[in-house]
């Protein structure tokens, strides 16, 4: 498969997530839209690791996977930052009973 | 085995650093005074011993050691003492004592902090004497201005904030230029392509810097030390500074943190950018000496005692930098007596000055007057003293003004016959200090003011009797300091 | 032993009075503080009679004893010296003789003070006289610089002695503020002279064989000319010549022995000291010279004219101060420095005689100065009275009392050199004799005019204050025969003699103007006459002094008022100076540098409270700027290239 494709979806996952972070009030509909966006990123990565990694594999084995084990590094960060995440949503809905994200604007003044 | 063991400047740096971190840990306000001044006593001790094996030509062992600090940038834990170390450190260990002394009446909050940022802040400032290396002189600068900062913003007066934070942004700044201006030199320190960088004092004389460098490097270093000396016309800080710190930090900054600014000049500008010097010179001392006049006219007007005596200061401050630009023997040896000089003195005015306020309340001299009826010892103590400021002879103050007088005369007379127009004003605005403060009738506020205690009646006793004696017989001084002087000299005629 | 190696002993011993009388001044009585007192004093003198023997051998030269070093750096070499030579001798004698007189007189005069003050009072005078001392017997012109320096300060400290008077503070203060701009011209002529000579010991400088002046020959060179006009402005200020007089009649708020010991007999004449000291420069220097005798002349005029409508007993004596020392200028700026130096020595007899006899007077009137007040107090102090007639006639130059002597040595110096300036300075001292007549006829003779508590209370004065009146009277009246004019008896300047050695230089170049001794009789005689006659004419004028005459317009007034230079000087630099610093302070200071440093920090805090605008607290906002920064770096970086 050419890489145009992988890019393309990506992309697409990628604005659709902007789009739903920027129209969306919910905030676990937010949450979703940036884990999304960082999802099409390693998505991205890994194509590209494919792509440049192939001619040289046979040369330099230990280069050919390196992006894959940073993806997993993300993905593991990742795991982490939406267990705080819904952790502070939780928080969230507990004092405000609403997960509505423009609720908590007192931060302004 | 002293060489072997130890040396003065370590035990110079030690003392005061160690006992200073001490000093957080004692809870009784009354003992951790009796540390401080006991600390402040053994240190002098030191610095006197140290100053009988000044000869660098039989004790160098003594005075100069390096320890291995970051090999890796080429830096090391390098201290020594020259004449004009030993003349500051001196300085530094003599205040302390009268500081504290003076001073033991007064109650701060915190006592333990208070004093511990006090005993931190002399292991500073001696370690801005004693450094060798310029990143352990830049180490040592900031450790003495950042107790400081604490000293006037906890126990400062009404406006300490505001005045902490206009010091702050001055010194801070200036610091900044100062370390671009010690790394840029770092960099010129390899005049080989195979010897390494260095920031000891020896690789900054020896670094190969070209005119065009030097002259934006004078000024990074310069501005540097003018905000700190202070030099007109980064002088603003000082009144408000003065004016809001507690009583100890305003002896601590005017007696001897202005000192580091003159030192650091004669140090760091001086030998290191000689091209620059020479080039700027004459801006230097234009600025200094317009300073001087700038500071005794507005001192002439001043109704604050306290703003009055820091505007006196930045007078006698330019006179000191003019001479120091000067660059003769005579100038530079009056330089350094009369860092010595300045500190005593200004230490002891700003002795009376604290038990006036701290016996009136109030700082006005429109307000105050008659105080010499009530306690006349305190106005002869503060009419020597005031007198030796304004460098009537036999006074300490003479021998040195007269020689930075004379230096500067050397270099161009119309510079020594227009800085000479501030002899005149300085004896307008101090006799109306002293005649608005304790002659003339009482008033109901001057009327409480009860005797001097027996502590400061035996630091103003010191202080005087020094006042006489180096106003006398200078000599000792000059011999000290005749070494520094000639070395940095060499370094410019070159 | 020789009594030379002594000579520490004579500025030693009132420095150690001042010690103990300063340091112990809480536990003295007023007696034992006044024997210390003087009795250093005393010891001085002695000391001082026994190097005036020894110096006045024939075979003497001058020495110079050196102590340590002082200031021996760079170029400065300056050792802690003193010399001792004719002239220093011989100010040591008027400075510790009529010291020890004012020290006796104030021991009374001063003994209404209390203990404390009593003793401060002592001290300051100690300290005067060891300042005084220093200065006279220094070595070089710094030790010379320091005693300068130290009696202006005892002057200031002794004017301020009522240091709760406002009014004798300020005098004080302008006092000391109007000697250090003098001080400042001196200070830059040391420089100077560090710099050209390398040294300023008197002996490196004028000693015959090598010294650095001896060996110039040309004259009026540019810095000879500069250092003498410099070392001048120094000696305007402590002699209190024109321009910076003012301070001296003010200088009267000190205590009357203050007066004549300070303000007439010794300090003032610190000037005429230096410039004698330093006579080979102002030889060298004819156009100094000139300057000299011109400021000199005028001061003189001034000066008398200002006496003659001056109403305050002890301002008239001031401005005659002032005038006399004029005299003093003009002889010196006339090359008849032997006559300066003469009327120096004369001057301090008869003027602490009439300073102590109004002191006396003052004392008796319960501290009325002002003489329209008193009259006919002649009959009630006949020892005061006719002490103060001596001092009258001395001053008035009516021979063969001592002023005539001096005067008329430096008015022939002055003929010799320009008959116009004769002409003047005799008019000066027509003056003078005017005045003097006035003030004696309007305080002892006709009625008195004071309240009738003020006639109980005039009696005369202890023995105290008379026995150094009686002793200043005598000196008054033979002082002067030490100096009798060769045209009378020749050979019998003994004065002239003494100082050979010191003048000697000076003589040899300075052009010589003979004038025959029929000349100098006629000059004598004329003068004589006149003063005679102005003396009579004033005394018959003020005998009956009896109305307030007040001055409301016209010359009087303009005299009165002293020609308004004070008021001048208060518009033309006072006032500037004040204006000057304000605005420096409220505008340059305040609203330009500070406002710079504010503005910057003022301008950050602006800024970011405009900045803080952009946390609106909606998440969506944050969101939003993020993808639009992302999209702008995303151009940046497609598009820049």
């Amino acid at each position: 498969m050419e890489i145009k494709w992988y890019i393309f979806l990506s992309v697409a996952l990628f604005c659709i997530g902007i789009i739903g972070a920027l129209t969306r009030r919910n905030a676990i509909i937010v949450f979703m839209c940036i884990e999304l966006m960082l999802n099409s990123v390693n998505l991205l990565l890994v194509a590209f690791s494919k792509m440049h990694m192939s001619g040289i594999a046979g040369r330099y084995p230990g280069l050919a996977t390196d992006a894959q084990i940073f993806v997993f590094f993300i993905m593991v960060v990742a795991a982490a930052e939406v267990s705080v995440g819904l952790a502070i949503i939780v928080m969230m809905y507990r004092n405000t009973h609403s997960v509505d994200i423009n609720f908590l604007n007192r931060l302004k003044n | 085995m002293l060489g072997n063991y130890f040396t003065f400047p370590e035990l110079l740096l030690w003392c005061p650093l160690i006992t200073g971190i001490i000093a957080f840990f004692i809870k009784e306000s009354k003992n951790v005074k009796a540390w401080a001044l006991f600390s402040s006593l053994v240190t002098l001790l030191i610095s006197c011993i140290s100053l009988y094996y000044a000869d660098n030509a039989k004790y160098f062992l003594y005075n100069y050691v390096a320890y291995v600090w970051l090999p890796f940038i080429g830096s090391s834990f390098a201290v020594g003492l020259d004449g004009m170390g030993h003349l500051l450190t001196f300085l530094t260990a003599f205040s302390f004592p009268l500081i504290f002394a003076a001073t033991y009446k007064n109650d701060y909050k915190k006592a333990n902090a208070f004093y511990g940022l006090m005993l931190l802040s002399q292991a500073g400032l001696m370690g801005v004497f004693v450094a060798i290396d310029a990143l352990v002189f830049y180490f040592f600068w900031e450790l003495a201005l950042i107790p400081v900062y604490f000293l006037c913003s906890k126990w400062g007066g009404e406006k300490r904030i505001q005045a902490t934070f206009k010091f702050f942004i001055y010194t801070f700044v200036s610091s900044l230029l100062m370390l671009t201006g010690i790394l840029y030199i770092y960099l010129k320190t390899a005049p080989i392509a195979t010897s390494e960088h260095s920031f000891s004092l020896q690789s900054f004389y020896t670094s190969v810097i070209d005119s065009g460098d030097q002259s934006w490097l004078f000024w990074l270093f310069f501005i540097a030390f003018a905000v700190k000396m202070p030099v007109f016309p980064f002088h603003t800080w000082q009144p408000d500074t003065y004016e809001q710190s507690p009583a100890p930090a305003t002896m601590l900054l005017s007696g001897i943190m202005v000192k580091m600014g003159v030192f650091a000049v004669i140090r760091w500008v001086l030998p290191v950018l000689p091209l620059g010097v020479i080039k700027f010179d004459n801006i230097v001392i234009g600025l200094s000496v317009t300073g001087m006049i700038y500071a005794s006219c507005i001192a002439m007007v001043q109704n604050d005692l306290k703003r009055l005596v820091a505007y006196s200061s930045i007078a006698h401050i330019g006179l000191m930098c003019a001479a120091i630009f000067s660059q003769n023997t005579t100038g530079l040896q009056g330089v350094m007596i009369q860092m010595l000089n300045h500190g005593v003195n200004i230490i002891g005015l700003w002795i009376v000055v604290d038990i006036i306020e701290k016996h009136t309340g109030i700082r006005k001299l429109s307000e105050l007057g008659g105080l010499a009826s009530h306690t006349p010892l305190l106005a002869i103590f503060f009419v020597i003293i005031a007198l030796a400021n304004i460098a009537l002879p036999l006074t300490n103050a003479f021998v040195g003004e007269f020689a930075m007088f004379t230096g500067l005369y050397q270099y161009n007379p119309w510079y020594a016959a227009f800085a000479g127009l501030s002899i005149i004003l300085a004896a307008v605005y101090t006799l109306n200090m002293i005649q608005k403060v304790f002659y003339g009738s009482d008033n109901i506020y001057t009327k409480v003011i009860s005797q001097v205690s027996a502590k400061q009646k035996i630091v103003l006793t010191i202080i005087v009797v020094f006042i006489f004696v180096a106003g006398v017989y200078p000599k000792p001084v000059f011999n000290l300091t005749a070494e520094t002087v000639t070395a940095v000299l060499s370094r410019l005629k070159n | 032993m020789n009594s030379i190696q002594l000579i520490y002993l004579v500025p030693l011993l009132p420095l150690i009075g001042f010690l103990i009388n300063g340091l112990a001044r809480n536990n003295l009585s007023k007696s034992a503080v006044s024997i210390i007192g003087s009795g250093v004093i005393l010891g001085s003198f002695i000391i001082s009679i026994l190097i005036f023997s020894e110096v006045s051998h024939k075979d003497f030269s001058a020495h110079t004893i050196s102590y340590f070093d002082f200031i021996n750096v760079g170029k400065i070499k300056v050792d802690f010296a003193f010399q001792i030579d004719q002239l220093s001798s011989l100010f040591l004698l008027i400075i510790t003789g009529v010291g020890f007189l004012i020290h006796v007189y104030s021991s009374s005069y001063m003994h209404e003070e209390d203990t404390k003050d009593f003793a401060r009072y002592f001290s300051y005078l100690n300290l005067f006289v060891f300042s005084m001392l220093l200065l006279v017997l220094g070595a070089n012109y710094v030790i010379m610089f320091i005693g300068w320096e130290g009696v202006g300060l005892c002057s200031y400290l002794l004017i301020g002695y009522w240091f709760r008077n406002t009014d004798y503070n300020n005098a004080a203060k302008k006092a000391f503020i109007m000697n250090r701009i003098g001080d400042l011209g001196f200070l830059l002529a040391i420089f100077w002279m560090i710099n050209t000579f390398g040294t300023v010991s008197f002996h490196d400088l004028f000693n015959t064989n090598n010294g650095i002046i001896s060996s110039i020959s040309a004259t009026n060179s540019p810095t000879l000319v500069g250092i003498t006009l410099l070392l001048f402005v120094g000696a305007m200020g402590k002699s209190a010549q024109i321009p910076l007089y003012t301070w001296l009649p003010d200088a009267m708020a000190g205590p009357t022995p203050v007066s004549a010991l300070i303000h007439a007999a010794t300090m003032v004449t610190a000037g005429i000291y230096m410039i004698a000291r330093s006579n080979l420069m102002y030889t060298l220097a004819p156009t100094t010279m000139t300057v000299v005798a011109i400021i000199g002349l005028s001061t003189a005029i001034l000066g008398a004219t200002i006496a003659l409508k001056q109403n305050d007993i002890k301002k008239v004596l001031a401005y005659s101060t002032v005038s006399q020392l004029g005299y003093m200028f003009l002889g010196l700026g006339v090359g008849a420095y032997t006559g300066a130096v003469f009327h120096v020595m004369t001057h301090a007899f008869f003027k602490a005689l009439l300073f102590l006899g109004a002191g006396s007077v003052i004392h008796a009137m319960g501290g009325e100065q002002d003489i329209r007040k008193m009259g006919g107090l002649g009959k009630h102090m006949r020892i005061t009275y006719l002490t103060f007639f001596v001092g009258c006639i001395a001053i008035a130059g009516i021979p063969p009392f001592s002023g005539f002597f001096s005067k008329d040595e430096i008015l022939a110096g002055a003929f010799a050199q320009n008959p116009v300036l004769y002409v003047i300075g005799l008019a000066g001292a027509l003056l003078t004799a005017f005045y003097m007549f006035r003030l004696l006829a309007t305080t002892f003779i006709g009625k008195f005019r004071g309240s009738e508590e003020q006639l109980q209370h005039v009696h005369e004065s202890s023995s105290a204050i008379t026995i150094p009146l009686i002793a200043l009277a005598f000196l008054s009246v033979s002082g002067g025969l030490v100096g009798i004019p060769e045209y009378m008896i020749p050979g019998s300047h003994r004065l002239q003699e003494f100082l050979n050695p010191i003048f000697a230089q000076s003589n040899g170049i300075l052009p010589k103007h003979e004038i025959s001794h029929h000349t100098e009789y006629l000059l004598t005689g004329v003068s004589t006459i006149l003063i005679l006659i102005t003396s009579i004419w004033a005394w018959r004028k003020y005998k009956n002094y009896q109305t307030e005459t007040s001055y409301k317009s016209g010359f009087g007034k303009v005299l009165a008022n002293k020609w308004y230079v004070d008021e001048l000087y208060d518009a033309l630099i006072v006032n500037p100076l004040k204006f000057f610093s304000r605005f420096l302070n409220n505008i340059i200071e305040r609203s330009g540098i500070d406002g710079i440093v504010n503005s910057v920090g003022r301008g950050i805090n602006y800024s970011s409270r405009q900045i803080r605008l952009l946390q609106s607290g909606q998440v969506g906002t944050y969101i939003l700027m993020m993808v639009a920064g992302m999209v702008i770096l995303f151009i940046i970086q497609l598009f820049a290239k």
